[in-house]
């Protein structure tokens, strides 16, 4: 199948690699040219340096051939505008948007762009699954970054409870990417205090995975 | 008239102050604090600190009661998502977009957005003054002066 992807960040990057390695034809759209460059580099000739958000260039994609468009700039307004024009002008049978707001979903299906993607709605799934009280959950790898995605839950008697982020002694390179708290999300910065109930998600280098394990549970 | 005008440039500012002198109720709304510096002193309105295309600050804009709205940020696409979210969501009547691109502007005319491009406005202008063609520009030149001259007077 023919996908054009619009954006080269690390989602459209990492992205366009997997199609390719599943025999896909792609081409990507990527308006900064040094960056472009390095995708190209790496990828091979699948991209064009242009913005994905002007028809001209959507149809020199060959976007009238595409059987899908996926959006993934970092912008959600370019996002929509991307997969409207994709849809209305060059009739693509299948549009993605990925939305950086949650709240965009409904906005984007009300604006006739029905699939989308919210990466904090995938995370926030992720941690809602069962885990054991008190569990400790490395999810996923991050491909090509030795990082790794970890989720843990704080319970009643885990050492780290109340206190804070900054005094967790968390090894070099792992970082606190977010706090799940009733259900909301938590911006987590150095003096918030981890509280019993709290689901956290760990960004660590894989090799430093023990050491995260350390830090919050002793 | 309810009013709502999203992004306080040059023209967002200019059209809120003629609205407000004019005796409608506007609001604006921009991301960035220091762009209200651009409303003229006297402005009577209300400033909203916001993300004119998040549905929640919309809503606090007043769009659910608003008789029109102006997208008037300098991105493309976020004057087209606000005035999409305008028509679409809240069903405002009058939604006005500026959209400097001719192609978008012209696709989402056909979509219920009333565009506006500067680059086709003003090059169309630009080209009749040079030739001479007054017939083209006369009013709206003649209406632009008397509001220049009156902000001039202003300032003393």
């Amino acid at each position: 199948m023919y996908f054009v992807i619009a954006g080269g960040g690390e989602v459209g990057f990492h992205l366009a690699k997997a199609l390719l390695e599943s025999s896909h034809e792609v081409m990507l759209l990527e308006s900064d040219r040094r960056r472009a460059q390095v995708i190209e580099e790496k990828l091979g000739s699948v991209v064009l340096n242009a913005p994905a958000d002007e028809g001209r260039y959507q149809l020199e994609a060959g976007c009238q051939r595409a059987d899908a468009v996926i959006a993934v700039t970092g912008e959600d307004p370019a996002n929509l505008i991307i997969c409207q024009l994709a849809k209305w002008k060059c009739n693509v049978p299948r549009v993605i948007a990925r939305v950086n707001d949650p709240k965009n979903e409904i906005v984007f299906k009300a604006l006739g762009i029905d699939e989308t993607i919210s990466s904090t709605r995938v995370i926030m799934n992720v941690i809602e699954q069962e885990l054991p009280s008190g569990g400790f959950l490395p999810l996923m790898p991050l491909t090509g970054s030795h990082l790794e995605l970890i989720e843990a839950e704080i319970a009643a008697g885990t050492p780290s409870a109340g206190k804070s982020i900054g005094s967790l002694g968390l090894p070099d390179g792992a970082a606190i990417g977010g706090i799940v708290r009733k259900g909301a999300v938590v911006h987590a910065d150095d003096t918030t205090k981890l509280q019993v109930g709290d689901r956290i998600v760990v960004l660590s280098p894989t090799k430093v995975e023990a050491d995260v394990r350390k830090a919050l549970f002793g | 008239m309810n009013i709502v005008i999203v992004g306080c440039g040059r023209v967002g500012a200019f059209l809120a102050g003629q609205l407000d002198k004019a005796g409608h109720a506007v609001t604006i709304v921009d991301l960035d604090r220091g762009s209200f510096v651009h409303l003229p002193a006297d402005f009577g309105g209300t400033t909203l600190l916001g993300n004119g295309t998040d549905l929640d600050v919309l809503r606090t804009a007043g769009i659910d009661k608003a008789d029109a709205i102006f997208a008037l940020t300098q991105g493309d696409n976020r004057n087209l998502m606000a005035a999409q979210i305008a028509r679409q969501i809240f069903g405002v009547k009058r939604v006005i977009a500026k959209v400097n691109d001719p192609i978008r502007a012209a696709l989402y005319r056909a979509h219920e957005i009333s565009t506006v491009s500067r680059t086709t406005i003003l090059g169309t202008l630009l080209e009749a003054m040079l030739m001479g063609d007054a017939e083209v520009g006369k009013v709206l030149i003649e209406k632009s002066k008397a509001a220049e001259a009156a902000m001039a007077g202003e300032l003393g």
